[in-house]
């Protein structure tokens, strides 16, 4: 086992983890925080998005031993209280959810990204969102979220 | 297991030099695959994403640990178009040229950018430090010539590169995709062509007699592209497996050829 502390949606965090475990395994099974999803777990479908250190990764290709001192924030670190983050509200508002398994990563992505670009053009966004892969193909409304929200 | 993660140069040598066996960690994006889904489990592994000194990005020299997105709207066209290529923005942020080097994979992005321009390998361990070219340093599907105790450091460009370059790879979608072919190539002022071509062979490959003839062309004809066409097409030495067969790899690959020598004319 090896000790790592590390701060989580900004709260000081510490997880004992076992061997080569990913990130996404602590977060869920140490951590208690079950928002980023386990689906393929070799960085094709973006399920797991999590911010590390200020940049949009994979959880499920971060060894979780090599966090130890790093920042992330989750699905869980959006919404400030009963307030949805503006991205979870605009997929609410524009049915961006289907099956639902996919949203928490999609919802990172987009939130991570919006943040420092407010205002992308349809391709930028299309790209940026190109490592979230989802499987009812409901990418048609999930960009009508997005996309107005990037208008606003 | 065990972990290290040292924040200087120095002390990943020193934790390179007691453990010289040690799995290197950079983005991760292989090695936890291995570990997720192969079985991997690492006894004692070094992360090396904390060290500046292998992130700097000056002039001809790519530190190991610059990550793909930084080199997306670098200076080199090739390379900030085969960087875009690579995976997604998750894979890009982590992905790393040194893990590249490091895997040497056939289908590696970053390889036949390396090998068209005969870039160099730079490796460090406690005790010294020594410089490689690309083909020294690959040497099969998935090996390379790092010794233990040593530590991929940098890729060092040559001092001269062509303006005039371009890369491509053929995928089955443009996004979160391993290459089917790609291949990039170089067109200096004097007509010097060299091009790399990537899943076609256990490395890079660099069809000499394409080279040498169309180097020849100052401005080629239409029976001179095709005919470049061809000598790649012929040169290349593709196997057929669950990504392509050997004929489409073959056909493909003149046709990348082309294309990218008709953008650097």
């Amino acid at each position: 086992m090896i000790d790592i502390t590390l701060t989580v949606n900004g709260e000081d965090r510490s997880a004992s983890v076992r061997d080569s475990e990913s990130l996404l395994t602590v977060l869920r099974e140490t951590l208690a925080l079950p928002g980023s999803k386990p689906a393929c777990e070799q960085g094709e479908c973006g399920s797991c998005s999590v911010v590390l250190d200020g940049e949009l990764v994979c959880s499920c290709l971060v060894m979780a031993a090599d966090c130890d001192e790093s920042i992330v924030r989750t699905v869980e670190g959006l919404a400030q209280g009963d307030k949805l983050h503006p991205v979870q509200q605009a997929m609410l508002d524009s049915g961006g959810v289907q099956c639902g398994f996919c949203t928490p990563g999609f919802v990172v992505a987009a939130a991570h990204y919006l943040d420092e670009n407010p205002d992308p053009s349809s391709d930028e966004l299309r790209e940026e969102l190109s490592g979230n892969i989802c499987r009812c193909t409901g990418y048609g409304a999930i960009l009508r979220a997005l996309e107005g929200l990037a208008q606003r | 297991m065990e972990s290290v993660l040292p924040k200087s140069l120095q002390e990943a040598l020193a934790a390179l030099e007691s453990e010289p066996d040690a799995t290197l960690l950079a983005g991760g994006t292989d090695i936890m695959v291995e570990v997720n889904l192969a079985g991997l489990r690492p006894a004692h592994v070094i992360g090396l994403r904390r060290i500046d000194e292998l992130r700097q990005l000056e002039g001809r020299r790519i530190g190991s640990g610059v990550t793909y997105r930084r080199l997306e709207n670098g200076e080199h066209v090739a390379l900030a178009q085969l960087s875009r290529t690579v995976g997604s923005p998750q894979i890009r942020n982590a992905g790393t040229i040194g893990g590249n080097l490091g895997t040497a994979s056939p289908a590696g992005d970053a390889l036949p950018f390396l090998a068209a321009l005969d870039a160099e390998v730079e490796l460090a361990s406690a005790k010294a430090t020594r410089v490689m070219r690309w083909d020294e340093f690959i040497v099969g599907v998935k090996k390379n010539s790092r010794q233990p105790g040593e530590l991929i450091t940098a890729a060092i460009l040559p001092e001269h590169v062509p303006q005039r370059q371009a890369f491509a790879k053929i995928g089955v979608r443009s996004a979160m995709v391993i290459s089917t072919v790609s291949a990039c190539l170089f067109r200096d002022d004097d007509g010097t062509t060299t091009i790399a071509l990537g899943s076609v062979a256990p490395i890079p490959l660099r069809p000499r007699k394409a080279e040498a003839m169309i180097s020849a062309e100052k401005s080629p004809s239409q029976a001179a592209l095709a005919e470049f066409a061809r000598l790649v097409s012929e040169e290349v030495s593709p196997i057929t497996d669950h990504r392509s067969t050997e004929g489409y790899r073959r056909y493909a690959s003149g046709v990348l050829a082309r294309r990218l020598l008709e953008r650097c004319l």
